[in-house]
């Protein structure tokens, strides 16, 4: 039986939708927020897969999505040779149970996903920043967050101790849009076209 | 509050700091260390001082000005990280990489897999109290960037793979001098063996210590020499070969206890490896282009610049706007020195990524400290924290 039909048979016994979505040369699937941790433990532990290492875990930002954040659960199984890439879609307000009960290398790259996102992991035992400053605040790979950041650090002479201020920028901070309207992504409409089309 | 105090005396636990400035601590490691005695109780590394958010800073970039970010992630082992982004772009891109551009990758890498574990073994070494492996080692080290620099004009900051090849082809009389280095590296990494496999103070300091198992090993999220030391064989270059893995012969060293002595030999072993693999490389290596000849993503030469116009518009194009990736994910990833280092590319078709991931070994390897050191000695976490082979560019990004 092949690996997708092992799983998409778990799922369908355990009464879930499973959405493929290939990476590339990579299986895929989208998994329900609430079914991610069975299906984990079910891959862990099947005597035909044996995904017994998590490689990677880490989130994307997509602000315009209804669900904003993208959870991905990239695994491996050395029995087969083949990685496996789960995902799950999840929204600012919900939370997500933690996979550090079935691979204890999940812990920090959760410490990490709740640090540059903000995403809360039920069940984590140690859940604090991970990256970032003692006492930092915001979640600074979310796409609202400002390249720049909020606060600078300095030593301060007359203080004698380091000091946070606001940022402040000597040329204000340039972000050029590349997109060419000659060979930029879809359609572009120059204006004018539409008149040529009628 | 009687109570309070009484348990506190009975429970005799003490808390210590180590680092974040320490010699010990291969870089800015800060490691609260809970001690019962000379027993550590709990080991909690904080990291993330030298966070510069790489994967941010990216996210703005151009997939041309994103390269150089690579180098800075784990500084002694450019290269390979440069690789694993390359080779995520050329997917999203589909275009095919000359064999030379293949070889010289190859060769390349395995002169930096070496550039790695020499560092580790010579820093370990010093860091257990022997100090010649580390002047034996850095100077060989010293001639490996000097090809660096010869071939990139950088000694350790190259930027030399590019998505679509590598930058520039080969100076002349360059792979002369790495096959003498070649075989003459062997004679030193003899000695250092000589110096350390048996040393009595050497093993009392790793043998035994920092066990991991083969389960515990996989389901940490290990890679690289910290998975194949618990005797796992594993190696990307042998399970899914990319560029010319396929063509050389190489073995796998692997480890059977999975302590920090195997894990030490496994190191020794790899650049065993490596020598076999860049002496095939210089044999085998083929003429040819070092780029991908489509000119809508790999720059012109400087001199076709001269004559052409169209180079001439090409070259100002690719150096401002840079490239589109056309919308898509990709999972490229290598098996650099300290283990399997990934970048995950999220494009939306412009000519900067979305959403850059990058996978580093060490982090997965730092988060084990904790579970490797507890129940050992003071001066054993030393040991571990050298055996992990971290260095801070990657674990904080």
């Amino acid at each position: 039986m092949s690996i997708q039909k092992i799983i998409e048979k778990f799922a369908s016994s355990n009464d879930f939708i499973l959405t493929s979505n290939p990476v590339q040369e990579f299986i895929g699937y989208i998994v329900p927020a609430n079914k991610i941790i069975d299906l984990l433990q079910f891959l862990k532990e099947s005597e035909e897969l044996r995904f017994t290492v998590i490689t990677d875990l880490f989130a994307s930002d997509f602000p315009e999505r209804e669900k904003r954040f993208e959870v991905v659960y990239n695994l491996l199984s050395l029995k087969l040779n083949k990685r496996l890439i789960l995902k799950v879609e999840i929204s600012e307000e919900e939370k997500l149970a933690s996979a550090t009960a079935v691979y204890a290398g999940a812990s920090w790259y959760e410490r990490e996903a709740f640090d540059m996102f903000g995403i809360a992991f039920t069940g984590h035992s140690d859940m604090r920043r991970i990256l970032t400053d003692y006492g930092f605040k915001g979640h600074p790979l979310r796409k609202d967050f400002p390249l720049t950041g909020h606060l600078q650090i300095k030593y301060d002479d007359k203080l004698e101790k380091v000091i946070y201020e606001p940022v402040l920028l000597e040329q204000e901070f340039r972000n050029f849009d590349f997109v060419s309207p000659w060979r930029g992504p879809g359609e572009y409409v120059l204006p004018g076209d539409e008149k040529a089309s009628k | 509050m009687k109570q309070e105090l009484k348990d506190k005396l009975q429970n005799k636990t003490t808390t210590i700091n180590l680092g974040p400035q320490h010699p010990a601590a291969h870089g800015v490691l800060r490691l609260i260390l809970e001690m019962d005695g000379e027993v550590v109780n709990k080991a909690d590394p904080h990291i993330g001082l030298l966070h510069r958010g790489t994967e941010k800073l990216i996210e703005h970039k151009t997939y041309t000005q994103a390269v150089p970010y690579f180098d800075r992630l784990d500084y002694v082992s450019p290269m390979c990280q440069e690789h694993a982004f390359a080779l995520a772009v050329e997917k999203l891109l589909d275009i095919e990489v000359p064999r030379r551009a293949k070889y010289i990758r190859v060769l390349f890498s395995e002169l930096t897999r070496i550039l790695n574990h020499a560092m580790n073994i010579g820093t370990q070494a010093v860091d257990l109290g022997a100090t010649t492996p580390l002047l034996w080692l850095f100077e060989e080290r010293e001639k490996i960037m000097e090809f660096y620099e010869r071939v990139s004009g950088s000694r350790m900051h190259s930027n030399y793979f590019r998505p679509g090849g590598v930058a520039q082809d080969l100076p002349d009389g360059l792979l002369e001098d790495v096959a003498i280095f070649n075989d003459n590296f062997l004679k030193y990494l003899a000695d250092v063996e000589t110096l350390l496999n048996s040393n009595r103070i050497w093993k009392q300091r790793l043998v035994g210590i920092g066990v991991v198992s083969q389960k515990e090993a996989m389901d940490r999220g290990f890679s690289g020499p910290m998975l194949r030391g618990s005797g796992i064989a594993w190696d990307l270059r042998k399970s899914n070969p990319y560029e010319v893995y396929d063509e050389v012969e190489f073995d796998v060293p692997i480890g059977n206890g999975g302590d920090c002595y195997d894990r030490y030999l496994v190191r020794i072993g790899e650049m065993y490896q490596s020598v076999r693999i860049i002496q095939q490389c210089l044999e085998k290596m083929p003429k040819g282009p070092v780029k991908s000849q489509n000119s809508k993503i790999v720059p012109p030469k400087r001199a076709d610049m001269k004559e052409s116009m169209e180079a001439m518009i090409h070259h100002f194009k690719l150096y401002t706007e840079g490239y589109n990736v056309p919308a898509g994910q990709a999972y490229g990833v290598v098996e650099a020195p300290k283990g399997e280092f990934g970048v995950y590319l999220y494009a939306d078709g412009t000519n900067k990524p979305y959403r850059c991931r990058i996978k580093a070994p060490g982090f997965a390897h730092l988060q084990a400290l904790d579970f490797m050191s507890r129940g050992h000695l003071m001066a054993d976490v030393i040991s571990i924290i050298s055996s992990l082979d971290i260095v801070f560019g990657e674990i904080d990004r």
